[in-house]
């Protein structure tokens, strides 16, 4: 039996600590990890944890990625809850795995702590990782602080292990922004915490010996499709349990999350759309907008993954201009969360005009001051009835300006 | 919000400085960031820890800021680094040095009109008669105590001792010592 951690109502926590406890208090079997900048805390405060006798699962120290997610591949087939963490070139070495338990359905919990993919070499934070993830078949839940990170990572083992899903699960925090700054974070009791998650109920589990499965199988031509398109409707109906079990949440804590967050969206006119902590310092721009009289409000996507379409069109069909902040290198196209809103939004009558923004890549800081100098780009657009700039941007990049395509709607 | 900039060198302590002092500010009922600008990460490389406090929660993620407090806690550093970076004309220093003010302030240009605003302390000397190492972190949280008004120094230092928990007995009764001590001598 594990024993007690003492946690205050109020701690100061990091985004990194804030995970590991999270994966403590959901008494996980098996954590496969090999530690890299900067989730390394996530899976050193857990070792420390297990050493200390606070878990009762196993740690198993593996020798890469690819193995560590290997690893949690084999312990959650066999039934067991299952976490890992990572970042960047980790990441990057677990891809091919994340697709092998996406498609055996496996409700692993991975923790990613989002930093810029070399080269260069780079340690900081940007969007490169997550966006490598986002055709895998994972749910991927987006935290913007330490105490999203702490809330997120218990709902998404919940997400996860529900029965109408079966998919693993990603929660994504900003490198060093999120997962190296403390802040105030009210944490659950152990009890509170797991009586949430409940326990894990496995599916078809490998250790189950009176009825033999099969994980891993090979299909061709003949059902290779039809096993894909389960897949991506399993990811599409996820949906509805996401939203129960942030309702469920809610009441615990009253902590409302929901898969497209809007700020000040009432009347909005001039919008950013972003991913992580950007969205909670674009909130500051547009409050400090809205006292010049500019209707300034921001958009954040909680879920990136099932991408909810229906959620961002209903949010932002009444903008007038819309900027859309990419934090990972386009690599030679327009920003692909940029393509992904304008997709939902060409669905409207009203298409409001609409921008990519590249920016803060490698971890260059991105400032309130830029915040609302894109804000008062869009309030020029939407004045005008047309974009006036650039349609792709490079914000806060050094030395001469770089941009892309002009509108042909003037 | 108040904001707080660290001037210090890796393995001096800032980042648990900050992140010390962030913790104890939260258990006045504030909400609190802390965070570090790492250069090379190597010990000895110039570093910048933030702290961020205010009454409601802090959502602004941005590294960028106007400090109201700039805490200097390697005496190189004043002369080498730019400690009045986007300052205000209210910033306050407080300057780790076994120089007197008048002396430290006539070698920095840029704190000449600002003496009224600059407080010296030894931290370095401090902590090496009463920690028994050079880790000018804990004395500077005294001399903030002091300067800022922020604490009585008998609350800060309780928390600090729950802060410190985890080490022996010597290490914590040194921190007492090095904070009470910064906390009488910062001028």
């Amino acid at each position: 039996m594990a024993e007690k951690f003492d946690l205050n109502e109020r701690e100061v926590w990091d985004g990194n600590y804030a995970a590991s406890q999270a994966l403590r208090q959901a008494q996980v079997d098996v954590v496969a990890a090999y530690p890299i900048t900067p989730s390394t805390p996530i899976v050193e405060n857990y070792g420390a944890y297990v050493a200390n006798g606070y878990i009762d699962g196993e740690f198993v120290m593996v020798e890469s990625e690819h193995a560590a997610m290997s690893g949690c591949v084999g312990a959650s087939a066999a039934g067991g809850r299952v976490a890992t963490a990572t970042s960047s070139q980790g990441f990057a070495l677990m891809v091919e795995v994340l697709y092998q338990a996406s498609g055996m359905r496996l409700p692993i919990v991975l923790t990613v702590v989002n930093r810029a993919l070399a080269s260069p070499l780079n340690v900081r934070g940007d969007h490169g990782d997550m966006y490598l993830g986002r055709d895998s078949g994972w749910i991927q839940i987006d935290a913007f602080n330490a105490q999203e990170a702490y809330d997120l990572t218990l709902c998404a083992f919940k997400i996860g292990e529900n029965h109408d899903v079966r998919l693993p699960v990603m929660v994504h925090q900003d490198g060093f922004i999120t997962s190296h700054t403390a802040q105030n974070v009210y944490p659950l009791s152990d009890e509170k915490a797991y009586g949430f998650i409940g326990d894990i109920v496995p599916v078809d589990d490998m250790l189950d010996f009176s009825r033999p499965v099969t994980y891993g199988a090979q299909t061709e031509e003949d059902w290779h499709f039809e096993h894909k398109a389960k897949q991506h409707k399993a990811l599409m109906d996820s949906r509805t349990v996401i939203d129960d079990v942030f309702a469920e949440f809610e009441k615990l804590t009253g902590r409302k999350y929901n898969r497209v967050e809007g700020y000040d969206m009432d009347d909005a006119e001039v919008v950013i759309v972003a991913l992580g902590t950007t969205v909670e310092t674009a909130r500051v721009a547009a409050q400090e907008l809205r006292e010049e009289g500019v209707k300034a409000g921001v958009v954040g996507i909680r879920v990136f993954r099932p991408f909810p379409f229906d959620q961002v069109r209903d949010m932002l069909e009444n903008a007038k201009s819309i900027a859309v902040l990419d934090r990972s290198s386009p690599g030679g196209a327009m920003g692909a969360f940029f393509n992904e809103v304008s997709a939902a939004l060409y669905t409207t009558p009203n298409r409001p005009l609409i921008t990519n923004y590249i920016y803060g890549l490698g971890g260059r800081d991105f400032s309130v001051a830029e915040a609302k100098r894109i804000f008062l780009e869009q309030k020029a657009n939407a004045d005008a009835g047309h974009i006036t700039t650039d349609i792709q941007q490079f914000s806060g990049l050094r030395g001469p300006h770089l941009g892309y395509f002009q509108t042909k709607r003037s | 919000m108040i904001e707080i900039r660290w001037h210090s060198r890796a393995g001096q302590g800032a980042v648990t400085g900050a992140k010390s002092l962030g913790d104890i500010v939260a258990t006045t009922g504030k909400e609190v960031q802390a965070f570090a600008l790492y250069g090379s990460a190597k010990r000895g490389a110039a570093l910048r820890a933030y702290n961020r406090i205010d009454d409601k929660p802090i959502i602004t993620h941005e590294k960028f800021m106007n400090p109201d407090y700039v805490l200097v806690i390697d005496p190189a550093l004043a002369m080498t680094d730019d400690i009045t970076m986007n300052d205000k004309e209210t910033t306050k220093y407080i300057i780790t040095t076994h120089l007197e003010k008048d002396e430290l302030i006539s070698q920095i240009p840029a704190l000449q009109d600002k003496a009224d605003r600059v407080y010296v302390v030894d931290c370095i000397e401090i902590s090496l008669e009463t920690i028994g190492r050079s880790i000018p972190n804990a004395p500077m949280l005294g001399a903030f105590v002091k300067v800022s008004g922020m604490f009585e120094l008998d609350y800060f230092l309780e928390n600090m001792k729950r802060v410190l928990a985890k080490f022996p007995q010597k290490i914590i009764d040194g921190n007492m010592q090095a904070i009470t001590r910064a906390y009488n001598e910062v001028k």
